[in-house]
């Protein structure tokens, strides 16, 4: 028997987690995944994974904490398996949207500013977040993929590199390719807004 | 690299802007760029607006899920009672 000072300063309730966890992970999963089926599959691999580990929760962090520390690792699983090289989009860097941005001597063909006054003060907009959002949705899988384990959850390149299976400079193709993609298709429907 | 520091275009400033969001650029690109951004505003908004998008994107991610309603999503029902009964069947 543990004695007294040793206890968990939490414990599980698995018998609540789906109720009490399931929207947040949920959430957190639709967020990086932007596809609802694969969210629903990380989190029941989160919860079952978790059942199968409880021995191993200190009790330190809170049970929510514990629950989402496994479901970030689920999530990078998740975007390994739809990366691997036999699904067909392996290797692939996507589209290349160079030429159409840049003229043959190298100068930008259009302003690549998509934002005027403060950029800063575009984070207020609902506009903003409407161009990115649906700007992010017509990346190829592997340019979004690696763009969202990049900027959304911090990875380091070394780490994107192994579970995409990619070398860094094809890693730092890929993000540039999703950025500049991002400017040209943000600039232009900020532009239909007429918010430019 | 023969590349002299004011050969550098756009095309390749933008390049090792994106580049050097993931690592350090060597001293000799990174004056390159440096002093290419001091004279070109359009790359300039570009490398300023990159750091906006990576903060944003941090800050608030679940603004970026699918659609609209992405951060007030709910796990449909249908999920939620198969991943129960997987959690039940895990129990015994």
């Amino acid at each position: 028997m543990p004695d007294h000072t040793s206890q968990p300063e939490s414990t599980l309730n698995p018998a609540d987690w789906v109720d009490r966890h399931g929207d947040t992970l949920y959430r957190f999963a639709l967020a990086r995944l932007r596809d609802a089926e694969a969210a629903e599959e990380v989190v029941q691999e989160t919860f079952v994974a978790a059942l199968g580990a409880r021995d191993q929760y200190s009790g330190k962090g809170s049970e929510g904490a514990w629950l989402l520390g496994i479901c970030k690792r689920k999530v990078v699983d998740l975007v390994r398996r739809r990366n691997r090289p036999d699904t067909g989009t392996g290797g692939d860097l996507g589209p290349d949207p160079s030429e159409a941005m840049f003229d043959a001597k190298g100068n930008w063909r259009l302003d690549p500013r998509i934002l005027k006054g403060r950029p800063e003060d575009a984070l207020e907009r609902k506009e903003f977040w409407q161009a990115f959002r649906g700007c992010l949705g017509r990346l190829s899988q592997r340019q979004a993929d690696a763009f969202t384990l990049r900027e959304l959850e911090d990875l380091k390149s070394d780490e994107i590199c192994k579970e995409l299976g990619i070398s860094a400079s094809n890693l730092w193709v890929l993000l540039h390719r999703a950025r500049l993609r991002l400017t040209a298709c943000m600039k232009s429907h900020l532009e239909k807004w007429g918010l430019l | 690299m023969g590349i002299a520091l004011t050969m550098l275009r756009c095309r390749e400033v933008s390049k090792l802007v994106s580049e050097s969001m993931e690592r350090d650029l060597p001293l000799r690109q990174r004056l390159a760029v440096r002093l290419h951004l001091m004279m070109c505003r359009m790359c300039a908004g570009f490398a300023r607006q990159l750091r906006l998008l990576r903060r944003a994107a941090r800050e608030n991610p679940e603004r970026l899920g699918p659609d609209e309603g992405a951060p007030d999503a709910r796990l449909p029902d249908a999920a939620r009672e198969r991943i129960k009964a997987a959690l039940h069947n895990g129990h015994e």
